[in-house]
C-alpha cells in the first residue's frame, strides 16, 4: 500500500453575484429579479409581513389561500398553474406569510396573473375553507404526535414566555372555530403589498420580469400595518424541563442559547463558533456524540433568526438508555468551547465550510431565490454575501473565543428533554436540576 | 386535441469513458456556477443483501465513511467539509450512492477521497460496533419513535412480494444488525464494491481534459475487479388482492397504501413511462383526479400521494417495482371506501379518457419538476451515475422532459386499466394513539 497525498485545493474565484434588478412599485411592493439561466424555469417567493396576526386564523389563511378567487375555483387555480408547468403554495412563520412557487420561464406572466387574482380577489369559498380547516386540524393532530414537534413546542414556551413567538402552532379547537368570513377580513387587513417583497429568479431578463410583475400586481394596493413585535426576552436558564413521553425509545434533547442577528459585527464569529461546536458534521459535538459514542444519528445545531430576535438551537434524538450521558457530553462540549479558544486548524476547517456552502447555496435558482427572499425580509440584499464572506474570512480565534464564551456557555442554555421520564429522570437529575412539565 | 405546449429541454453535454479497471465514468460540464458534484454509485442495494443480514447494505454504506487506505476515521468528513463541501450517501433497493458537492477548486480532492475508499475501507470491529449503534438510532428516529415510521416503504413490500430480496425490511432488524461481522463486511466489499461494478459521474464547473486527467490519476490504479453477475429479482406479480393491516401505537389517524406492479422500468421503458405520468395525473396537486375527488369532494382523505418505486426513485429502480398510492384519512376514515373510490376513478379514466388539457398540463408540471432537479450539480451527477450504471444511457436525463411529453392519452388509459383491485397489494395502518 502506497501512501498518497491529499490534493491541494484550487483557491476560490472571487464571489460573483448574478445579474439583478429591483424596483419599488407604487402600491408598496418591492420586486427583486435575479437572472440565472441554467434551466428554463422561474422561481417565485413572496413574503408578506404577518406578525401579530391571530395564529389560528393566519395559519388557516395560509392553508386556504388558493381555495378560490372571484373567477376561479381551487381546481381552476391549480390547473391553470399546471398548464404553464407551475405551482404555488403558502406557508406561515411568526413574522411572515410566505408564498413559494415555480413554473416554466415562459409561464411567468400567467403565474403572476394568477397570483395577483389570489392576492386581490380572494373568495375563501365556504365549502373549500371547511375542507382546508378539517385538513389543517388533521395535520396539526399528526404534528402533535411527532416527538420533534412536541419537543419544539415545549422549548418555544420556555424560551419566549409571553412573547408571541412562544406559540407557533394553533390548537385544533381554535382552528375549528375559524369561519371563512374571518379569513376574508384578515386577508383584507393584512395581505397587503406594503413591506412585502417579491423575488423572481430564473431564466428571465430582470427588468422585463419586474415589468411583468408590475403589470400583474399593479392593482394590489392598500396600506400595510406596522405590527413590529417587541424584542424577544432574554433567555432565562433554569432547571431542565423534562416532558414525559411514556415508552419512548429515544429522548429528544433540545437546548436554546442566545445568539446575534445577521447584521451584528460579531455575527460571523458566532456562526463559526456554532460550526465548531455542533453546526456541521465535522464539529466537536457531532464527532463526539455520533462517531465516538454512537448515542445519536443526526445531532445538529443552527442559529435561528426571527425579526425580533435570534437564538442558537441545539437538537439531538438520543437512545433512551444514554439520555444522561448525552446531556453530559453536550454540557462538556459547550463548556469546552466557552472556556478554551478553538484550534487554528478547526477554525480554518469551519471557515472554509461556511464560505464554501455559501457558494453551494447560490448555485441553483431555488437556492438563490430562497436566499434573496430571506435576506430581503431582514432588509438585506444579496450584496450582503460579500460583507458576510469577508467577515467569515477574517474572524480570528480570539474573536471566536470571545463570542463563544458569551453565547455558548452551558449556564446560558434553556434545556428541554422529551422522553420516557420514568427511565431518564434519575440520570438527568444526576447532572442538573430537573423539573417535570408538559408540552 | 388541445394545443400541446412546448416542453423545453436541457442540453447538458455528456462525455463517457471506461477506465482499464472497468470503472465507467460520466462527465457533464456546466460552468454556470463555480461548484462541482461528484457521485460514485455501486451496483448493490437492499435487494442483494443475504438472508440473516437484513439492513446490511445500508450498514455497509456507513462503514464506507469510516476511513480508507490513506484516511483515518473522520478524515473523509473533515476533508470534504474543510473544502467547503457537503457529502452523503444513500442505500436504495438496487444501488448505493456516495456523493459530494463542493466549490469547483475542490474537485480533485473529492476524486481522491472517492478513489481511496474504492480501493478499500478500513473495516474494524470498533467502527462496526459504533456504526451499528448509529444505524439503530437512525432506525429509531425514522421508524420506531415516530408515527407512520416506515409507512409504506417498509410496510408494503412484504405484502406485495414473496421472495426475500424484494420483501424484506431494508433498514434491517436489530438482531441481524447485531450479528453483522467484520468478515461479512469484507466479503460484501470484495463481492460488490468492485471497480467494474461502479460508475463515477462528475457534474459542474470543470474542464473535461483536466477532470479526465485527475480521474486517471486517482482511480487509474484502483485494482481491476469484475462486476458480479447481475441478479434477476423478478417474481410473479400477485394474481389476487393481497392485504395486511397493522396498528401504529404512535399514529393519530388511519392511513392506507396500495401498490400495483408496473412494467420493467428498463427493458420495458416505453410501457413503463406512462405509469410515471399516470401517477401525477392521479395525485399531483389540487387539480389532479384523486385529490379533487377524495380530498375536495368526498373529504374521505386528508392527503394522498402517488409515485413509482418504493423509495420514489422512478428512473433509478429496476424490475420488479410498483406504482404506489398512499393516503392519510380523517379520524374514523374508511380504507375500504377510499379504495373503492380509487377503483371508481380509475374506471372513469379508462372509460371516459382524459379531459381536454389534462394530460398537457400534467406533462408541463412534470417537466418543471425534472428540470428543477437538474439545476443542482448533484441533480445531474447522481442520476447520470445511476443511468450509466443501469442503462449505459446517462444522456437520458436530458431527454426525460421530452419523453414524458410524448406519452399519449391512449397509453395513460392502458396503464390505468392495469391498476385492477385483483393486482393490488394494500396495507392499512390503524391509529393506536389516543386522540
Amino acid at each position: 500500500m502506497t501512501t498518497k497525498k491529499l490534493p491541494d485545493l484550487v483557491p476560490d474565484a472571487k464571489l460573483k453575484l448574478p445579474k439583478q434588478a429591483e424596483r419599488s412599485l407604487p402600491g408598496g411592493l418591492t420586486v427583486i429579479a435575479i437572472r440565472r439561466t441554467s434551466v428554463p424555469l422561474v422561481e417565485l417567493r413572496l413574503r408578506v409581513p404577518f406578525s401579530k396576526a391571530p395564529l389560528p386564523r393566519a395559519t388557516l389563511l395560509s392553508q386556504a389561500l388558493f381555495t378560490g378567487t372571484g373567477a376561479m375555483s381551487s381546481v381552476d387555480i391549480a390547473a391553470e398553474l399546471q398548464s404553464v408547468g407551475g405551482g404555488l403554495s403558502a406557508g406561515l412563520d411568526p413574522d411572515r406569510l410566505l408564498i413559494t412557487g415555480n413554473a416554466l420561464a415562459t409561464g411567468l406572466d400567467r403565474m403572476l396573473e394568477i397570483l395577483a387574482a389570489v392576492l386581490t380577489d380572494p373568495a375563501y369559498p365556504n365549502a373549500e375553507v371547511a375542507t382546508e380547516r378539517d385538513r389543517l386540524v388533521d395535520h396539526i393532530n399528526v404534528a402533535l404526535s411527532q416527538p420533534a414537534h412536541i419537543a419544539r413546542t415545549a422549548l418555544l414556551k420556555r424560551m419566549y414566555g409571553n412573547h408571541p413567538y412562544a406559540v407557533q402552532t394553533p390548537e385544533p379547537e381554535q382552528v375549528r372555530a375559524v369561519r371563512p368570513a374571518a379569513l376574508r377580513s384578515l386577508h383584507a387587513d393584512r395581505v397587503r403589498p406594503e413591506g412585502a417583497v417579491l423575488v423572481l429568479v430564473g431564466d428571465i431578463s430582470p427588468e422585463k420580469a419586474i415589468d411583468a410583475a408590475e403589470k400583474a400586481l399593479g392593482s394590489w394596493t392598500g396600506p400595510g400595518r406596522d405590527e413590529s413585535l417587541p424584542a424577544t426576552p432574554p433567555l432565562e436558564p433554569g432547571p431542565l424541563l423534562l416532558v414525559d413521553r411514556p415508552g419512548a425509545v429515544q429522548s429528544s434533547l433540545r437546548m436554546a442559547l442566545p445568539a446575534l442577528p445577521r447584521t451584528d459585527p460579531q455575527y460571523a464569529a458566532l456562526s463559526l463558533a456554532n460550526m465548531i461546536f455542533g453546526g456541521y458534521f465535522s464539529s466537536r459535538w457531532v464527532e463526539n456524540m455520533r462517531e465516538d459514542k454512537g448515542y445519536t444519528y443526526g445531532p445538529h445545531t443552527a442559529i435561528e433568526h426571527y425579526l425580533a430576535g435570534s437564538s442558537l438551537m441545539v437538537a439531538a434524538e438520543v437512545a433512551t438508555e444514554v439520555t444522561g450521558p448525552s446531556l453530559l457530553e453536550t454540557l462538556y462540549e459547550l463548556g469546552r468551547i466557552a472556556s478554551l479558544p478553538p484550534g487554528e486548524d478547526e477554525l480554518e476547517q469551519a471557515r472554509r465550510y461556511a464560505l464554501g456552502t455559501l457558494r453551494l447555496g447560490m448555485s441553483t435558482q431555488a437556492g438563490l431565490a430562497g436566499l434573496a427572499s430571506m435576506y430581503a425580509s431582514f432588509g438585506l440584499r444579496l450584496e450582503h454575501l460579500r460583507e458576510h464572506s469577508a467577515a467569515l474570512a477574517t474572524a480570528t480565534r480570539e474573536q471566536v473565543a470571545e463570542v463563544a464564551a458569551k453565547f455558548l456557555a452551558p449556564t446560558q442554555a434553556v434545556t428541554v428533554v422529551l422522553g420516557d421520564a420514568e427511565k431518564v429522570a434519575a440520570p438527568l437529575s444526576a447532572l442538573t436540576q430537573v423539573v417535570r412539565g408538559t408540552a | 386535441m388541445a394545443r400541446r405546449g412546448k416542453i423545453p429541454a436541457t442540453k447538458y453535454p455528456v462525455e463517457r469513458f471506461t477506465l482499464e479497471n472497468g470503472l465507467r465514468v460520466v462527465l457533464t460540464p456546466d460552468r454556470s456556477a463555480p461548484v462541482v458534484g461528484v457521485a460514485v454509485v455501486y451496483d448493490v442495494g437492499i435487494r442483494s443483501e443475504p438472508e440473516g443480514r437484513t439492513g446490511f447494505a445500508h450498514l455497509f454504506e456507513h462503514l464506507m465513511f469510516q476511513g480508507s487506505e490513506n484516511l483515518e476515521k473522520l478524515a473523509h468528513f473533515r476533508h470534504v467539509q474543510g473544502s467547503g463541501g457537503t457529502f452523503n450517501g444513500s442505500t436504495h433497493l438496487d444501488f448505493t450512492d456516495y456523493f459530494e458537492v463542493l466549490p469547483a477548486g475542490a474537485l480533485e480532492r473529492a476524486l481522491f477521497l472517492e478513489a481511496d475508499r474504492m480501493r478499500g475501507p478500513r473495516l474494524t470491529e470498533e467502527n462496526l460496533l459504533n456504526q451499528i449503534d448509529v444505524v439503530k438510532e437512525e432506525i429509531r428516529v425514522n421508524v420506531l419513535n415516530r408515527p407512520y415510521g416506515g409507512f409504506p416503504w417498509l410496510k408494503l413490500p412484504p405484502v406485495m412480494f414473496s421472495t426475500f430480496p424484494n420483501a424484506h425490511d431494508g433498514y434491517g432488524s436489530f438482531g441481524d444488525l447485531d450479528s453483522a461481522t467484520v468478515d461479512d463486511a469484507k466479503a460484501f466489499f470484495d463481492r460488490y464494491y468492485a471497480s467494474g461494478n461502479a460508475t463515477l459521474a462528475v457534474a459542474g464547473d470543470f474542464d473535461v481534459a483536466d477532470a479526465t486527467a485527475m480521474i486517471q490519476r486517482h482511480f487509474g490504479d484502483v485494482p481491476a475487479r469484475p462486476a458480479p453477475p447481475l441478479p434477476d429479482f423478478d417474481e410473479p406479480a400477485p394474481d389476487a388482492e393481497r392485504r395486511d393491516v397493522y396498528t401504529d401505537r404512535l399514529a393519530p389517524l388511519p392511513g392506507v397504501a396500495s401498490a400495483w406492479r408496473v412494467p420493467d422500468p428498463i427493458a420495458g421503458f416505453d410501457e413503463y413511462l406512462p405509469y410515471v405520468v399516470l401517477a401525477e395525473v392521479l395525485t399531483d396537486g389540487e387539480a389532479s383526479r384523486l385529490v379533487e375527488r377524495l380530498v375536495q369532494r368526498d373529504r374521505s382523505v386528508t392527503s394522498i400521494g402517488g409515485y413509482i418505486g418504493f423509495m420514489g426513485d422512478e428512473f433509478q429502480v429496476r424490475n420488479p417495482t410498483a406504482l404506489l398510492l398512499q393516503a392519510h384519512m380523517p379520524p374514523g376514515g374508511d380504507a375500504e371506501k377510499v379504495l373503492r373510490t380509487v377503483d371508481e376513478e380509475l374506471d372513469r379514466l379508462v372509460h371516459d379518457g382524459l379531459a381536454p388539457g389534462e394530460l398537457e398540463r400534467t406533462q408541463a408540471r412534470i417537466a418543471t419538476h425534472l428540470l428543477r432537479d437538474t439545476d443542482a450539480v448533484l441533480g445531474r451527477a447522481l442520476p447520470m451515475a445511476v443511468l450509466e450504471l443501469q442503462r449505459g444511457r446517462p444522456e437520458l436525463l436530458n431527454e426525460l422532459p421530452k419523453l414524458v411529453g410524448e406519452v399519449t392519452e391512449a397509453q395513460i388509459v392502458t396503464a390505468a386499466a392495469a391498476l385492477r383491485p385483483d393486482r393490488r397489494a394494500t396495507v392499512e395502518v390503524l391509529p393506536g394513539a389516543a386522540q
